[in-house]
């Protein structure tokens, strides 16, 4: 039998063909059908008094099911169950998006007002109208994270690497418990924790950077033992054993070759845990307090912070209610650009000190 | 400096599951040594003994005697980190430092254990050994390039140019070839000839032949069924095994006849 003959009857017989031809919607017909189930959504919208909400309800519903009836006609069950599966996902996607969506638009809506110069220049200090600026806050939530980082950073690696390269048995099980805990624990509690403490030690009434730093570790710590731990874990046990069959200790082959073959993991890990920390406010605003001038020594006396000076510009607006709205919506908008810069951030570490394969 | 190993009564123990029992051998130095058997019988576990990698998996333990030039490797008094410097092991998989670059790949034995080595003199020793591992003229434009770089056969013998750069007095090699293509298999048997006169090489392979055509002596492990320890049913000249066993069990192996 030639080529051309059984290609032919391939098209023809259906019993005999090894790969099935289909019959197909035309490439737009899916988009064009989903658009018309919109627009009759808008009709039906209209019946009742037309509303945007109700024009995008109905018309996903009728779309989607414009879709799945035209494809289960033409191109089967299969097909028709894939494009009705896709349309779900993409409506909960679509779901998902919206609280995003309208927290971006309305903090850019009513914070980028004040986000000028002198935001970023002026303290409170003698202000009670409007003009000021939040320049104290910017560099006390700095200062209280990066310390923060540097009491979490440190405990949290070790302990991870306790859990992956040294734990076994009870210990490890009983620390990974305690961890899991730890990451439950609500904000409110981890600053009640801190201020207890400094309380006991320092007497009433203490109220200092350092506080907050130690109840944002609280908070901090589970999260940089849980990166840490699944990062160190993905190193491959093979360059573990190749360092030591070259007769290097556990603890040099520890740091000098699962660190920095994990490196670009920790970085990112390490980053996304300070993105978690740095807009807390309870525990902050029972242990550091605020002030309206700047302060920046976090042992001694109150520290502003973005997400406390938000708090209080909020509820406790002078006589000029709108300055300081606008301010607290500015202090909201910096706080979510820190969180994004610090995640673009963590994605440029683990692009750049990835290890390089040279292919 | 090759030396010779002897082994007696070594149990190998996975926790509390025998996995090989009761291993008496003597390797002889300046030669290789093909250890051949069925999957799961034990070759890779007696070969891990021997440089005391083994005991780094937990639960892994030891009983018996290894003793190489007078000196019980498994004694009280005695550093496993040492015993490691002195007995090299290259892994089936390449296993480059991905952080690395060649050159570093080479000496990472110095340098992680932090031995102080002048620009000239680590040169030196990146050449010698990658000479030594027949890699020298296919990598020498770019040994600032990452290891991961190189093809499976070259990692491969970028491997051996990391174990023999530390100057190892043994090297034990578990199935070095069974990643590798033809070629690569041939230019890592022809290694290992002029390897063996300076270390004492054993190697476990799979591949029948290989035994046959790089091995002075060759031990066949067996087991009796799953669960079972395995054992060094026979430790024979290579000829005599191939041509001439004492054991039905080998006889049965090498020529195919198995299971
Ligand atoms: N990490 C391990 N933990 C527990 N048992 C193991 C481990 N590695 C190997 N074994 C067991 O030890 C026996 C010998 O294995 P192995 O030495 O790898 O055999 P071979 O290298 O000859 O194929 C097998 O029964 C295997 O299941
Ligand atoms: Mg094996």
């Amino acid at each position: 039998m030639s080529t051309a003959t059984q290609s032919t009857l391939q098209a023809s017989s259906p019993d005999q063909d090894p790969v099935r031809v289909e019959q197909r919607l035309p490439r737009f017909a899916p988009l064009g059908l989903f658009l018309a189930g919109i627009a009759l959504g808008a009709g039906l919208s209209a019946l009742t008094g037309f509303s945007v909400t109700s024009t995008i309800i109905y018309g996903v519903i009728l779309g989607t099911l414009a879709v799945y009836v035209a494809s289960r006609a033409v191109e089967g069950r299969r097909k028709a169950t894939d494009r009705l599966v896709t349309s779900l996902v993409t409506t909960a996607f679509g779901i998902a998006m919206i609280p995003l969506v309208s927290l971006v638009y309305t903090v850019l809506d009513r914070g980028l007002a004040r986000l000028d110069a002198d935001f970023f220049q002026a303290s409170m200090f003698r202000v009670v109208g409007e003009g000021g600026g939040a320049y104290h806050a910017i560099l006390g939530t700095l200062i209280i994270t990066a310390l923060a980082t540097a009491i979490s950073v440190p405990i949290g690696l070790m302990t991870a690497i306790y859990l992956v390269e040294y734990g076994t048995g009870r210990l490890k099980k009983s620390i990974t418990f305690f961890v899991d805990v730890m990451t439950g624990i609500p904000s409110i509690v981890a600053g009640l924790f801190s201020f207890a403490l400094f309380t006991l030690l320092f007497g009433n009434q203490v109220r200092l950077g350092v506080m907050g730093a130690v109840a944002l570790s609280v908070l901090m710590i589970p999260v940089v033992v849980r990166s840490c731990e699944e990062v160190l874990k993905l190193v491959p046990n093979e360059l573990r054993e190749a360092a030591y069959a070259l007769g290097v200790p556990k603890w040099r082959t520890v740091v000098k070759v699962v660190l920095p073959t994990a490196i670009a993991g920790l970085g990112t890990g390490i980053t996304l845990s300070i993105a978690r920390v740095i807009g807390e406010t309870a525990p902050l605003l029972i242990t550091v307090g605020l002030i309206t001038g700047t302060n920046f020594n976090p042992f001694d006396g109150r520290m502003a912070t973005l997400p406390v000076f938000a708090y209080y510009q909020l509820t406790q607006p002078g006589t000029a209610t709108q300055a300081f709205l606008d301010r607290a919506w500015t202090a909201a908008l910096l706080l979510i650009i820190l969180v994004m810069a610090l995640n673009i951030v963590a994605r440029l570490i683990s692009r750049f000190f990835a290890p390089k394969t040279g292919r | 400096m090759a030396k010779r190993i002897e082994v007696s009564d070594l149990n190998i123990y996975y926790g509390n599951f025998l996995a090989v029992e009761g291993v008496n051998v003597s390797i002889e130095p300046r030669s290789i040594t093909a250890l051949i058997g069925p999957s799961g019988c034990g070759k890779s576990t007696f070969l891990r003994s021997i440089n005391r990698m083994h005991e780094v998996l937990p639960g892994a333990r030891v009983e018996g005697k290894v003793v190489m030039d007078g000196q019980d490797l498994y004694g009280a008094d005695v550093d496993p980190v040492n015993v490691r410097r002195q007995i090299g092991m290259v892994f089936q998989r390449p296993n480059p430092f991905p952080t690395m670059s060649i050159a570093d790949n080479v000496i990472a034995g110095n340098r992680l254990n932090n031995k102080g080595m002048k620009k000239s003199d680590a040169a030196d020793l990146v050449e010698k050994s990658l000479r030594g591992a027949n890699l020298w003229n296919e990598v020498k434009d770019r040994l600032d390039r990452p290891g991961s770089s190189l093809s499976g056969g070259q990692q491969q013998r970028l491997c051996i140019a990391r174990a023999i750069a530390v100057e190892p007095d043994v090297l034990l090699m578990d199935e070095p070839c069974s990643a590798l293509d033809p070629i690569s298999t041939l230019a890592i048997e022809d290694l290992m000839a002029e390897l063996k006169e300076r270390f004492t090489i054993v190697i476990v392979t799979h591949n029948m032949q290989q035994a046959a055509r790089v091995s002075e002596q060759t031990g066949f492990f067996n087991l009796n069924g799953v669960g079972q320890p395995g054992r060094l049913i026979e430790f024979n000249p290579t000829e005599k095994i191939f041509s001439n066993p004492d054991q039905k069990a080998t006889e049965d192996y090498i020529s195919g006849r198995f299971g």
